[in-house]
């Protein structure tokens, strides 16, 4: 941070990412990582899943704590709605992702936020899950992200933050471009 | 750097495969003009004297300009002569060429960034019947079937393209990703004008803070319009070019899959755009040309339609020929040395390479924003002539 500039926390530690953007400059075998979830079936359409290990900077790598998350769908599907449905979990991924992408940006642009909230919105025609119509996609139509950003900042830095963010985003990379997907059965 | 070499009275050769301006005679589409002005192009010692010094130059008269140049310096050409190698010796490098080798204690690479069109992996996916094109290849829209076309790519040469095809009668829809877009006139004042005045283009590569980045970012969306009219994405929008995020995929069954991020790409683009503006603004100001010069304004947001189609049938006969204007990358075959980082760029500070006395010139913020410009090889040659002059008379260096 230059002389005479407030000090900006936003409880990202800037100088540990680029530290880590700069020593895996050069060594491009720890930038390999392999990301994990496991899921088991509940009953109908629940199932439980965990998120505990991945393997990254050339090890396993174990947390201190294990993650679950249940997946059902809703009530008016004539299921038991035992937690979110996959669906939303994929707006919950994409909008952590924008906002822990835009505090990042933020702290390293010297930008202080005061408050980030976004409603995130999936448009969906049920026409291509439930086989109806052919020409009808099962996933998103499209997904629209809002955000409402308070922060030491112009309205257009504002802007780039969230542009940026998007630009480095893992899962808006994911939702927005096709991704091999291989299933396999043991 | 013939030139500067020369006033240091050192001795040396200009090796070139065909005739001098070899690239602009023969791997460029005929439309094409100079995107800098006409007195942007100061080499030392020589500029433009014409009576259209805000036009941007033909492509013959690009051509022209180079080999006056030449004429005018004496400068020490040996046309035909094609580099097969470059390797170390003891006291410096062995050049060979298809007319014989050379040892020479100091080397120049100056054969250029845009050697060879790079072409998307999924190229291989294209349905047969489709034609392609690189921007190498093509010409002018006489080559093309009557049909569709699908431009890759929405930087310089993809946009003038794109352009100049949609308004031969073939429909063209242009798969957009990352480019920076720019007003050719401001406030009355041609961009290059602005940019050149207030010192963005003089930025040198050590004062940047991630010269990485800098060098990778595309160049700017400009074009030498003969009207000097902005050729962006809402102008091609405006005559009827179909607007299409960035090519992430062809299926086996040949249909091209573009990513959802066209809004932030143009985003992202005029918000970049509107900073550097900001930035002539501030400069305009202070420098007191506000009341001399157009009052400041902006450009409308890029237009993106609601939901941009995210997949194009290239198997359906619509589509006849697609156009790769997917940038370049340089060609090193020839270079035997231990200088590349892992994506095969030299290794360099502001041109000096790590191989002693070998130096890199005309690649994208090799010293200076201006480094790729011709306007920006006057300087490079003269800060990279003082090392290797130093270097010959066997002085100690430090690498700047």
């Amino acid at each position: 941070m230059a002389d005479g500039d407030r000090a900006v926390d936003n409880g990202v530690n800037v100088e540990a990412l680029l530290g880590a953007r700069e020593a895996l400059t050069n060594a491009p075998e720890a930038a390999q990582f392999k990301w994990r979830a496991a899921c088991e079936w509940k009953n109908g359409t629940h199932s439980n899943s965990t998120v505990e290990g991945f393997y990254g900077l050339g090890q396993e790598q174990q947390r201190k704590t294990k993650f679950t998350f249940d997946a059902d769908h809703p009530e008016v599907f004539a299921a038991a709605d035992q937690g979110a449905t996959p669906v939303e979990y994929v707006l919950v991924g994409l909008a952590s992702c924008l906002t822990a992408g835009i505090a990042a940006v933020a702290q390293n642009r010297n930008i202080q936020l005061r408050s980030v909230t976004a409603t995130i919105e999936g448009d969906m025609d049920l026409y291509g899950i439930l086989g109806i119509d052919e020409d009808v996609r099962n996933g998103f139509k499209g997904i629209k992200v809002t955000y409402n950003i308070d922060a030491d900042a112009k309205p257009e830095d504002i802007e780039a933050l969230v542009a940026q963010s998007q630009k480095r985003s893992a899962v808006y990379d994911i939702v927005t471009n096709p991704t091999n997907v291989t299933v396999v059965v043991n | 750097m013939s030139r500067c070499l020369a006033d240091r009275a050192i001795d040396h050769v200009v090796l070139e495969r065909g005739e001098v301006a070899h690239t602009w005679r023969t791997e460029r589409w005929d439309s094409l003009r100079l995107l800098t002005p006409n007195w942007q192009s100061r080499l030392p010692g020589f500029g433009y004297t014409g009576p259209d010094p805000d036009g941007y130059r033909t492509l013959p008269e690009v051509v022209d300009f180079i080999a006056a140049y030449a004429q005018a310096i004496s400068a020490p050409v040996r046309t035909h002569t094609t580099v097969t190698s470059v390797s170390r010796t003891e006291t410096g490098y062995l050049v060979r060429t298809d007319q014989g080798d050379w040892s020479c204690r100091t080397a120049v690479i100056a054969s250029g960034a845009f050697n060879i069109a790079c072409v998307p992996g999924v190229a291989d996916r294209v349905p047969r019947p489709v034609t392609t094109f690189s921007t190498q290849q093509y010409r002018n829209p006489d080559q093309l079937p009557v049909g569709g076309v699908l431009v890759v790519g929405a930087s310089s040469s993809g946009t003038q393209i794109a352009n100049e095809i949609h308004r031969s009668g073939r429909p063209v829809t242009l798969s957009v990703g990352e480019h920076i877009r720019a007003p050719r006139v401001y406030r009355g004042k041609d961009l290059e004008w602005w940019m050149d005045a207030a010192g963005v283009l003089d930025e040198r590569y050590d004062k940047v803070d991630d010269i990485a980045r800098a060098r990778q970012v595309p160049s700017l969306q400009l074009a030498g319009t003969a009207d000097r009219s902005t050729l962006d994405l809402n102008a091609l929008t405006a005559i009827g070019v179909k607007l299409v995020g960035r090519l992430a995929g062809i299926t086996e069954s040949g249909k091209a899959q573009f990513g959802g991020s066209l809004r932030n790409m143009c985003a992202l683009s005029d918000l970049k755009m509107n900073r550097l503006l900001t930035l002539i603004d501030e400069w305009a100001q202070a420098n007191g040309l506000d009341g001399v010069v157009e009052p400041p304004h902006r450009l409308p947001p890029t237009e993106v339609e609601e939901a941009p189609p995210l997949g194009l049938d290239l198997a359906n006969g619509e589509i006849r020929t697609i156009i790769w204007a997917t940038g370049y990358r340089p060609d090193y075959s020839w270079l035997e040395l231990p200088v590349f980082d892992r994506k095969g760029m030299i290794r360099h500070d502001g041109g000096v390479v790590s191989s002693q006395g070998l130096y890199l010139m005309g690649v994208p913020f090799a010293r200076r924003r201006k480094s790729t410009l011709i306007d920006g090889a006057g300087d490079d040659a003269r800060d990279l002539s003082d090392h290797l002059a130093s270097y010959l008379h066997g002085e100690v260096l430090r690498t700047t």
